[in-house]
């Protein structure tokens, strides 16, 4: 805790949805012990099994709501399907740093330059994370970074933005954060057991993140005259690019009918976006501030709220490359590779040296 | 006897200084597990810079609290060691530069834990701990690079070579200080000399010993650095944030 004072643990913005991951969590290890009295004993042997077997059995764990582990036979599409979504997960907390991590030598005090800090080291440890997670699945994490690098593999759209303003690092927390735990928070219970854990974790600290964002743009939204106009041009930039961070209109979204099949996915693009427009509505009225949206309403027939889409052939232009911080965002990751890389070398070399040592030792003794 | 301001804020500086260029290394270390720890010591050594600051402020008298003297001063009242402001050329400056550092401070908290000052007694018992952690990460890639490949040797030992001279400043005689910092010289040197023997270095010999920092008369670096620093909180004078 850093000596937030708004709003209370219980009352946060995402307090509901939390208690969702809470259910996930609990429901995850009731699935664990279930599978333990019920030894899973059924289970064929991948070596002797025809495939129609395995793949019975794999579609029977699915409908059970039990868990997928790294062990477990899975069709090679699963597998393909979870280690890019993951990885594409992994690959946008680290170049998510990159536009906050901007501000963190000039953050305006010494309090929220340390919550920045803590935040961006978060993300670092999500990565990680994530690509351990991935590893489960029989890929290494040199060559999911080398993906990145080469741009063989996306990273969330939404950090090819620029942040040109501290209050972007308030909107990022509010916005993109919670953009963020609202596509999350159903994978906490998706079907591959290493990646519904992982985003239990990631979810309850993205969480924490999204209520710091929204307490900067709280401060920002009651200061001066320049602070508040600071934090309006902020979500005036941030909310279409964070509506645009579900992914394309469900007609268009090519991965859906088969990951919410294999409940890798719970819910429509279009269902995760109308909740977040919903959850944001309130939240910018307490914050005192202005959706840039004059045909967002309240529909009383359809009890959600009528909003304008983002531009979808704008999001489709960033995700090929076209952002404005796209080429910025991969030269960075680029160069602190290449930068390091004589480090690396380094470490491996000494670690070399040390085994060996160690050997030449036992041959004494 | 109180300590002065100027003392608590030498060591505040430091470590506020500190982390402001360790902050720089976000998204940016050679290994993932890098830029974590960087953040971390970054964290820690900012966390130990807000409560001294505080205390100099109240020792001051004059109210200003840990953002009017992070923000507010300009590079000549500033009390930091040269070596802290120095830019990071490369990791392996970064590295020796923590390693030089926290050799100092882990026996400086330790003995300002042990000491008659409430305030700095508490602030040393929570501080030493971190740096205990700061110092082991440094010493283990000092060893690493130092007794690595050709090429990460080269870029240690000179950087050990650029950085040494910049040491002597930590070991001005203070006599006035509740930990004087002449007497910490011994410490430091067995542990220093120690890692760089492991990492297969050369010690440098003494000799040139660049000072002023505690007088704030500083590097040409810190007043780019602050003004990076300070910028946006002196663009809204009065705000809070």
């Amino acid at each position: 805790m850093y000596g937030n004072d708004f709003p209370g643990p219980d009352q946060g913005p995402t307090a509901g949805l939390l208690g969702e991951v809470e259910a996930a969590e609990a429901a995850l290890r009731d699935a664990a012990r279930r599978d333990l009295q019920a030894g899973r004993g059924a289970a064929p042997d991948p070596a002797g099994a025809d495939e129609a077997t395995l793949h019975d059995y794999f579609t029977s764990v699915i409908a059970a709501d039990q868990k997928i582990e790294p062990r477990d036979w899975m069709p090679d599409s699963y597998r393909k399907t979870l280690i890019r979504q993951i990885a594409q997960h992994a690959h946008s907390e680290i170049i998510g740093m990159q536009p906050e991590g901007n501000w963190i030598s000039r953050a305006p005090s010494l309090k929220r330059k340390a919550i920045l800090l803590a935040k961006v080291q978060d993300e670092a440890g999500h990565g990680l994370y994530l690509y351990a997670a991935a590893e489960t699945l029989g890929i290494s994490r040199d060559e999911l970074v080398e993906m990145l690098i080469e741009g063989r593999q996306k990273y969330s759209s939404i950090f090819n933005y620029p942040t040109l303003s501290w209050a972007d690092v308030g909107a990022i927390g509010w916005l993109v954060d919670g953009a963020a735990i609202v596509n999350q928070v159903p994978l906490c219970r998706c079907s591959y057991g290493p990646y519904a854990r992982a985003m239990i974790r990631v979810c309850k600290e993205e969480s924490f993140h999204q209520r710091q964002g929204f307490e900067i743009l709280h401060v920002l939204a009651h200061g001066t005259p320049a602070q508040k106009a600071m934090a309006q041009d902020s979500v005036d930039r941030w909310w279409y690019p964070s509506l645009a961070m579900f992914g394309p209109p469900d007609t268009d979204s090519a991965h859906t009918a088969q990951s919410m099949a294999w409940k890798i996915k719970r819910f429509s693009n279009d269902e995760l976006r109308q909740r977040f427009v919903d959850m944001c509505v309130q939240q910018a009225d307490v914050l005192g501030l202005t959706l840039p949206d004059p045909d967002l309403r309240w529909n009383d027939d359809r009890q959600a709220h009528d909003y304008t889409q983002p531009d979808y052939a704008e999001l489709m232009r960033v995700i090929k490359g076209e952002g404005p911080c796209n080429r910025d965002r991969i030269a960075h990751r680029r160069r602190a590779h290449a930068d390091g890389a004589w480090v690396r070398d380094a470490a491996a070399a000494y670690a070399a040296k040390q085994a060996e040592r160690q050997e030449e030792r036992k041959v004494a003794a | 006897m109180k300590p002065t301001v100027d003392h608590v804020l030498a060591i505040a500086d430091d470590a506020l200084i500190t982390a402001q260029r360790l902050g720089e290394w976000y998204a940016a270390a050679p290994e993932m597990e890098e830029d974590v720890a960087l953040a971390n010591i970054a964290l820690d050594q900012l966390g130990a810079a807000r409560l001294l600051l505080t205390y100099a402020g109240e020792l001051e008298g004059a109210g200003r609290d840990e953002d009017a003297l992070a923000f507010l001063r300009d590079d000549r009242e500033f009390r930091n060691c040269l070596l802290v402001e120095l830019p990071d050329a490369d990791f392996a400056v970064t590295i020796v530069k923590l390693l030089f550092l926290s050799a100092w401070q882990l026996p400086l908290y330790a003995a300002l834990a042990e000491g008659d000052d409430e305030r700095l007694a508490a602030i040393g018992a929570k501080a030493r701990k971190e740096s205990a952690y700061h110092l082991d990460h440094s010493s283990q890639w000092t060893i690493r690079l130092g007794d690595g490949t050709e090429e990460s040797h080269r870029r240690v030992q000179a950087a050990v070579d650029e950085l040494w001279p910049y040491a002597h400043e930590l070991f001005a005689a203070d006599p006035a200080a509740p930990v004087d910092p002449a007497g910490l010289r011994d410490a430091w040197l067995s542990t220093v000399e120690g890692v760089l023997a492991e990492a297969t270095l050369r010690r440098p010999a003494d000799g040139w010993g660049p000072a002023g920092g505690r007088t704030g008369v500083h590097t040409e670096h810190l007043s780019y650095l602050l003004a990076e620093m300070q910028v946006l909180h002196r663009a809204h004078p009065g705000a809070t944030w």
